[in-house]
């Protein structure tokens, strides 16, 4: 018995060599680095401990931006997405022909590289002196004013950023969303459609109480993601993003960290320690209402 | 609600794309449906009655034929616009709905002249739960009923509608064999009590032969023969129904009919009152009557003790079969004995088919 | 007689109705698949339009006559773009191998072993799950500046190694495999490794590709980690190569170019996606939905 025992743990060996190295301890590490003031990087020296990187993050300016912003590209393109997601999963779902490639097309943007396809988005959007690119031109066209949507307006900047995300989530969403919708037992449409149910009523009715889990986990996962994101950014504006005042959380991080402007790990764990917090809060909002709300079949 | 069924004919594309020709799921389908009866189509799987009652529904449209409620054609009315009950399978309750949201949903979704004010809903419910006898689930989820319960409760929302006919896909094969008994007499109740038109589908000649007025017996989408259940029973049309009705099933011989004489094998078992030719002889089990001088012989196999009955299971090498079954009294158990037995035959028991076609052979037979 | 006129109407509204709404539906989903398609299209486009036509072009054109690969050849003699790709294939190939190894016996111990303190270590494992790797960059970073191995691929591939969502995935479906096959192999006297490689892995090939294309996937695409580690271009992942491109470009803002090096950086991508087109997207949705 004691040899089989050894012999579990022995298979697991790389598996917590890597886990425990790279994630369990950072872990913990960086919230012990939140709380240790003045950290000097180059002597790995602290003086005190206490929550003053938090009180310094919490006033700093361009935190404040970096989590305004977060908060609005959340807001925005979580429901956005989903709901778009929802009405073309929908579409796909009642049609026969073409639908493979329409799937097949739905899911490029899934495995493009978010900072070269980002360039694309920015030629498209961008205003230069030779030229006001492609969107712009639309615009025109529709007997509109050319913006500026890269260096322009703050609103601007962060429709393109928007835009942006959701062209990148969509794939997934349509996805899980499809093979949510395919996997309804179409008995229910039938006597649906026997009782004389109106289309709008059997969507409200039927189908979405029954895919309502899925839809809960893509607001859950979508929140969670959108929290995160930093590339979309880095790819529409570059990597000065508190110039632009574009920056995330996550980019916040990373400029403590890193960069003309990095080298205060104690801030950056702060930040992240931070994002941590609204992360938890969300899954603990997702399990508490999971249990409560959703329909689970 | 008399229905009328005209040539109805349902081609599907083959599903294997290398095979050009359709599939004929309902084949030149007439059929005229009296008001307010209990109709059962039965047929082996795949024979196209689940078809014939989707085409009757509205779910699917006839490629050929006409369907007429009452002397309306419906034939191209979509399935919401026919005012049909539909009871599916596997019942199709709303799993997130109570029994009493599940009722309710066809009348919420009533619009215009036909809206109804809420009493009237809740009345209209309460009559449906109540004469399906599930008023004390009502609060309940679909899951936490037993699947009789679930049956019940999809029977109340198809009449909740007071819809002008009623549609049963296979009701009961998702229950116990107790509940079955128990549950085909339920629907039969309900039907009279409702006097709906009623068709229902099903692979069982038990359960159609049981409860219908009349029964449809399919096979490859050509309805075979329709009638009553016990004269289908007692005059089949051609071999096909003949063994399809009836357990244990209907023993069939090789035979052949020479100057008025019906010989089974080499022997010469009955007159038979027709042209000399090549048969199918179809004997019920319940057509032998012990007799020691019984015109044919059979190696005795064994018997099967039943009580009230008993089954001789016995071999004939004319038979079709590997084994000849034959009921007959349980008072009979002590005659046999030996190797052989012997039994003479009752001439209303035994039938003659066309050896190629199939079909029934009229003809005088003692 | 009424009815009957009525019985027609009905017809015919429920037949223009459903062609309405077939219309309505097929206009939403070509919509989408344009927006989808279109950054592509402009990609290719402006990559094959020459830099003068490009620069000359004030309102955008939606084709060009004289298709060039000037451009192409432009973006991989300008910058390293050869040397980004081999890295980021490096990187790829390593990174994968290690993280299935690692992740292939991880999950047949959780799978299969029963050993002390398995509930436990599952349970920690799965918690591991919630935790974004935003939050373990800065640690790995002084980690790995410590032990110096920045500007190698080492400290670019260690960190990217560990991956709980699939030991999840693959331990799942470890678990699906009937017991009696284990069971069998045991009485066959057959030791736990050769059952883990004969039986285990060639049942659950699927979710093995799957797992392996979606970290391929993952790898390829990396931003964050890669620009941490690697500040020399003889480290430069794509990604972080295209983000040069972009700040310093070819010594002159040239769209062309940098469009080029774009679309030979989401080829290889799109080339397994379009061949494997039904693995991952099954993999996708079932990764997704366990989550």
């Amino acid at each position: 018995m004691d040899k089989k025992n050894m012999k579990g743990w022995l298979y697991l060996l790389p598996a917590i060599f890597f886990l425990g190295f790279f994630m369990v301890y950072p872990l913990i590490d960086v919230f012990i680095y939140s709380f240790e003031e003045g950290f000097n990087f180059v002597s790995q020296s602290h003086h005190g401990i206490g929550t003053y990187n938090f009180r310094y993050v919490l006033r700093d300016p361009y935190f404040m931006q970096a989590l305004k912003n977060t908060f609005i590209l959340v807001i925005i393109t979580v429901p956005v997405s989903t709901g778009i997601a929802l009405l073309i999963s929908v579409g796909l779902s009642s049609i026969k022909a073409v639908r493979n490639l329409f799937q097949t097309v739905y899911f490029l943007p899934y495995v493009t590289n978010t900072l070269a396809v980002g360039l694309v988005f920015m030629i498209l959007f961008k205003k230069t002196p030779y030229s006001d690119g492609l969107v712009n031109l639309l615009i025109n066209w529709f007997g509109g004013e050319s913006v500026d949507f890269i260096d322009g307006p703050y609103w601007a900047k962060m429709f393109v950023l928007c835009f942006y995300t959701v062209w990148i989530v969509m794939p997934f969403k349509i996805l899980i969303l499809t093979s949510a919708l395919a996997s309804v037992n179409p008995e229910y449409y039938k006597a649906a459609q026997v009782d004389g149910t109106s289309k709008s009523r059997t969507f409200f009715k039927i189908t979405l109480p029954m895919i309502s889990p899925t839809v809960f986990y893509l607001l859950i996962t979508g929140f969670i993601g959108a929290f995160k994101s930093y590339s979309d950014s880095v790819a529409l504006f570059g990597t000065d993003l508190n110039q632009a005042g574009m920056n995330t959380i996550v980019g916040y991080v990373y400029d403590m960290l890193y960069g003309d402007s990095g080298g205060y790990p104690s801030y950056a764990s702060a930040a992240a320690v931070i994002l941590f917090v609204i992360i938890l809060t969300i899954t603990c909002i997702n399990l508490m209402i999971r249990k409560k709300h959703v329909h689970i079949q | 609600m008399k229905i009328v069924l005209q040539n109805l004919t349902k081609r599907f594309p083959n599903r294997n794309k290398s095979v050009r020709e359709d599939v004929i799921a309902v084949n030149n389908f007439n059929f005229e449906i009296p008001d307010g009866k209990l109709i059962g189509l039965l047929g082996p799987s795949g024979c196209g009655k689940s078809t014939a009652l989707n085409l009757l529904c509205g779910l699917l449209k006839p490629t050929t034929g006409k369907i007429f409620f009452g002397d309306d054609d419906v034939t191209g009315v979509p399935a919401e616009k026919r005012g049909v009950g539909f009871v599916f399978q596997n019942y199709a309750l709303y799993p997130h709905l109570t029994v009493h949201e599940n009722i309710l949903f066809p009348l919420q979704n009533f619009k215009g002249k036909d809206k109804l004010s809420k009493e009237e809903m809740l009345r209209r419910a309460k009559e449906a739960a109540e004469l399906v006898q599930i008023s004390s689930l009502m609060e309940r989820k679909p899951s936490e009923l037993s699947g009789g319960q679930q049956q019940r409760v999809a029977i109340a929302r198809a009449l909740v509608k007071m819809p002008r006919i009623l549609l049963l896909d296979e009701p009961l094969s998702n229950l116990d064999a107790r509940l079955r008994l128990q549950t085909r007499e339920e629907i039969r109740r309900i039907q009279r009590e409702t006097k709906i038109t009623t068709v229902f589908v099903t692979h069982d000649q038990d359960e159609a032969m049981s409860i219908s007025d009349e029964i449809v017996v399919m096979k490859d989408g050509v309805v075979q023969q329709i009638g009553q259940p016990q004269y289908v029973y007692d005059h089949p049309a051609n071999l096909f129904v003949a063994k399809f009705l009836g357990t244990p099933p209907i023993n069939v011989f090789d035979g052949y009919v020479k100057g008025g004489r019906l010989f089974i094998g080499s022997e010469n078992v009955m007159a038979a009152g027709c042209p000399d030719q090549n048969v199918s002889v179809g004997i019920r089990p319940e057509g032998f009557t012990l007799d020691k001088n019984g015109s044919i012989t059979c190696r005795l196999s064994g018997v099967e003790v039943m009580g009230r009955d008993i089954t001789v299971v016995s071999a004939n090498s004319a038979c079709e079969a590997a084994s000849v079954r034959s009921i007959i009294s349980a008072e009979n158990l002590a005659a046999i004995n030996g190797d052989t037995v012997r039994f003479s035959l009752k001439p209303d028991k035994v039938f003659l088919f066309n050896k190629e076609t199939g079909a029934v052979i009229g003809c005088e037979l003692n | 007689m009424d009815k009957k006129v009525n019985y027609e109407k009905i017809e015919r509204s429920a037949k223009s109705r459903d062609a309405l709404r077939k219309a309505v539906i097929y206009a939403l989903l070509a919509v989408w698949a344009i927006i989808v398609l279109f950054p592509f299209y402009w990609m290719v486009l402006t990559s094959v339009k020459s830099y003068g036509a490009y620069n000359a072009e004030a309102v955008p054109t939606f084709y060009t006559l004289s298709p060039t690969l000037e451009n192409y050849k432009e973006a991989f003699t300008a910058v390293p773009l050869a040397r980004y790709f081999l890295n980021t294939l490096i990187f790829t190939v390593v990174t994968t191998s290690i993280m299935m190894i690692v992740t292939v016996f991880a999950a047949f111990a959780f799978a299969r072993l029963q050993f002390y303190g398995k509930n436990i270590a599952f349970i920690a494992l799965l918690s591991l799950m919630m935790i974004p790797t935003e939050l373990v960059l800065i640690t790995n970073y002084v980690t790995i500046t410590n032990l110096d191995l920045r500007n190698t691929f080492a400290g670019l591939i260690l960190p990217s190694v560990a991956s709980v969502f699939y030991i999840y995935l693959l331990k799942e479906n470890f678990a699906q495999v009937p017991d009696e096959l284990y069971y069998a192999a045991k009485v066959d006297n057959t030791s736990d490794m050769k059952y883990l490689f004969k039986v285990l892995l060639p049942i659950c090939r699927p979710t093995l590709v799957t797992i392996a294309i979606l970290k391929i996937i993952e790898c390829w695409n990396s931003y964050l980690w890669p620009r941490l580690v690697a500040d020399k271009e003889t480290h430069y992942l794509v990604s972080n190569g295209i983000q040069v491109i972009r700040e310093s470009g070819f010594g002159r803002e040239n769209i062309p170019a940098m469009m080029a090096a774009v679309v030979a950086i989401s080829l290889p991508l799109i080339a397994l996606f379009l061949i494997f087109r039904k693995k991952i997207m099954t993999g996708v949705a079932r990764g997704g939905m366990k989550g």
